[in-house]
């Protein structure tokens, strides 16, 4: 199958002031088009470098990411980004913000075009309303979600996020999931999730990777079985529970505090 | 704004000069001990045209040094902002040379482009208040998290446009705040520099004179005149940072 992101054998360090930090050893992660590979791993093992590396925001020391089968060598306008902050501009309108990427992206929409498509993003998170507001206005969630509306604003081919629901409550973070997977449906995307939280990676994901301690390695993949439309109920499954075992132990492994092999 | 926004701080004005004027009269003061503000009124009956006169020359020799300090300081903070090797290089020197009481600085000057009354003021003004905005440029542009910059960036976004479309107006608030301080020191370093300068100019030097022939009611009407003038500059820098940052004022 054709992968739209290829990370093969990454290896990168830090050059800190105490001598270089290897973060990433190793490194392969395929993510094929319309794919969403979520990406798990102790804390600190160099996830959101991993994210740095798909922007073009940093070249790695050794190895090969590309998208599309081209090397990347530096930012590219085809990716959208959402971090766990969600860094709206408190000076812009909500509207304003999500339209901030087509001012940097050379975009064939006009102005009227571009609001039309930022207020169709805004009500499919359920923002319909809030365009005219200033981020302070809102709760968490609705920054989060209107952090997500900015990165898909100019459909970029790759969307990166970085825990964009790991500051957020409980119900609140289940209630974006389900609007991710409505988003997936109106608005497809290849993209790459980085999640602390288990039940997230395999509610959202088609893939979960799982990484080792730093220096991060691929330490396990584990395929999600495509179950038609996904409902929180899924979660509580004799396979998902399954699942989440499996996940678990890995992540065990790879904090060292279990020993590589299959659960008891 | 609302009429309570004007009238509080104009009450509290009056108050202010209703308890001076009792103190004077409560202890018995003499003029060159403490003038009270009704021997005020005579002085700028009788030197108005003096106060407009050198008012106004204090005022655009100080707003011109403050004009330069802000693009000056701008320049200098941005360049420390974004430049870790800028930073470690610039503060030792900029915080020594700060450290240097002005009042040593201002008989030096005066006496380096003696004559030049314009040019000297403006230097000072401009000296003794470029710091404080330098600091905070460079400080808000420092502290900017490194999401905000990768949102733009990983869209192959130039460093100007991260500059002009989010570090600049993120540093805003900062800078106003910066603005009100230097606003205060520009005003003390046109003045010193006016008292000092032989044959000056502006209200400093209506003061000296003022010291000179010992009328010491006009000495107390230059102070408040001048008490006046900074109010004003004041409020013009609060109605620019409503308009550009009022964003950043959470108070409801
Ligand atoms: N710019 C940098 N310079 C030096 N070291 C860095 C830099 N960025 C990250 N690190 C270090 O590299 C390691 C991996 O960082 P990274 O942010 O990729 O981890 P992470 O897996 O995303 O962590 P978390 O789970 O806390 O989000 C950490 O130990 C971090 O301290
Ligand atoms: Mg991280």
């Amino acid at each position: 199958m054709d992968n739209l992101i290829d990370i093969r054998g990454v290896r990168h360090a830090y050059s800190t002031a105490s001598g270089p930090l290897p973060v990433l050893d190793g490194l392969d992660v395929q993510v094929p088009e319309g794919g969403f590979v979520a990406v798990v791993g102790p804390s600190g093992c160099g996830k959101s470098t991993l994210t740095r590396l798909v922007a073009g925001l940093l070249i790695p020391d050794a190895g090969e990411v590309s998208v599309h089968g081209k090397r990347i060598t530096g930012p590219r306008s085809n990716v959208g980004m959402a971090f766990q902050n969600p860094v709206l501009l408190e000076w812009r309108t909500i509207l304003d913000n999500v339209l901030l990427p087509l001012e940097i992206v050379p975009t064939k929409l006009t102005k009227a075009q571009a609001a039309e498509r930022a207020r169709k993003l805004l009500s499919l998170v359920g923002l319909d309303g809030f365009e005219g507001k200033r981020p302070s206005e809102l709760s968490g969630g609705m920054k989060q979600r209107a952090s997500l509306c900015r990165a898909l604003i100019h459909s970029p081919e790759v969307l990166i996020l970085d825990e964009p629901f790991g500051a957020l409550d409980a119900f609140t973070r289940e209630d974006l999931w389900q609007i991710m997977h409505r988003v997936k449906a109106e608005e497809p995307f290849t993209g790459v999730l980085i999640t602390h939280d288990l039940r997230e990676s395999i509610f959202l994901a088609d893939q979960v990777v799982v990484l080792s301690g730093r220096p991060a390695r691929t330490q396990f993949v584990l395929d999600i079985p495509d179950t038609g439309v996904r409902t929180l109920d899924h979660l509580y499954t004799p396979e998902a529970v399954a699942m989440l075992n499996t996940l678990r132990h890995q992540i065990e492994v790879a904090q060292g505090r279990a020993p590589a092999g299959q659960p008891a | 704004m609302k009429a309570r926004q004007v009238l509080v701080p104009l009450a509290a004005v009056a108050i202010f000069l209703v308890l001076w004027e009792a103190l004077v009269w409560v202890m018995g003061w003499p003029n060159y001990r403490m003038a009270s503000p009704s021997d005020l009124i005579p002085a700028y009956e009788k030197y108005w045209n003096l106060f407009l006169v050198m008012g106004w020359q204090t005022l655009w020799r100080t707003v011109a040094g403050l004009i330069l300090a802000v693009i000056f300081g701008t320049a200098l903070g941005m360049i420390m902002g974004f430049s870790r090797t800028m930073r470690d290089a610039l503060y030792p020197l900029l915080v020594g040379f700060n450290a240097i009481p002005k009042a040593t600085v201002v008989p030096i000057v005066a006496l380096m482009f003696v004559g030049w009354h314009d040019f000297n003021t403006v230097l000072i003004a401009f000296i003794i208040s470029f710091f404080p905005i330098a600091v905070s440029v460079s400080i808000g542009l420092s502290t900017l998290e490194p999401e905000y910059r990768d949102i733009l960036r990983s869209l192959g976004a130039s460093q100007s446009t991260i500059f002009w479309k989010i570090a600049l107006p993120k540093t805003l608030p900062e800078f106003f705040g910066a603005l009100k301080v230097a606003v205060t020191l520009a005003f003390i370093g046109t003045n010193l520099m006016e008292i000092v300068s032989p044959h000056g100019r502006g209200l400093g030097a209506l003061f000296d004179s003022g010291k000179t022939n010992s009328d010491y009611p006009l000495m107390f009407a230059v102070l408040i005149a001048l008490a006046f003038l900074g109010i004003v500059l004041y409020y013009v820098v609060v109605a620019l940072e409503k308009t550009f940052a009022g964003w950043a004022d959470r108070t409801v």
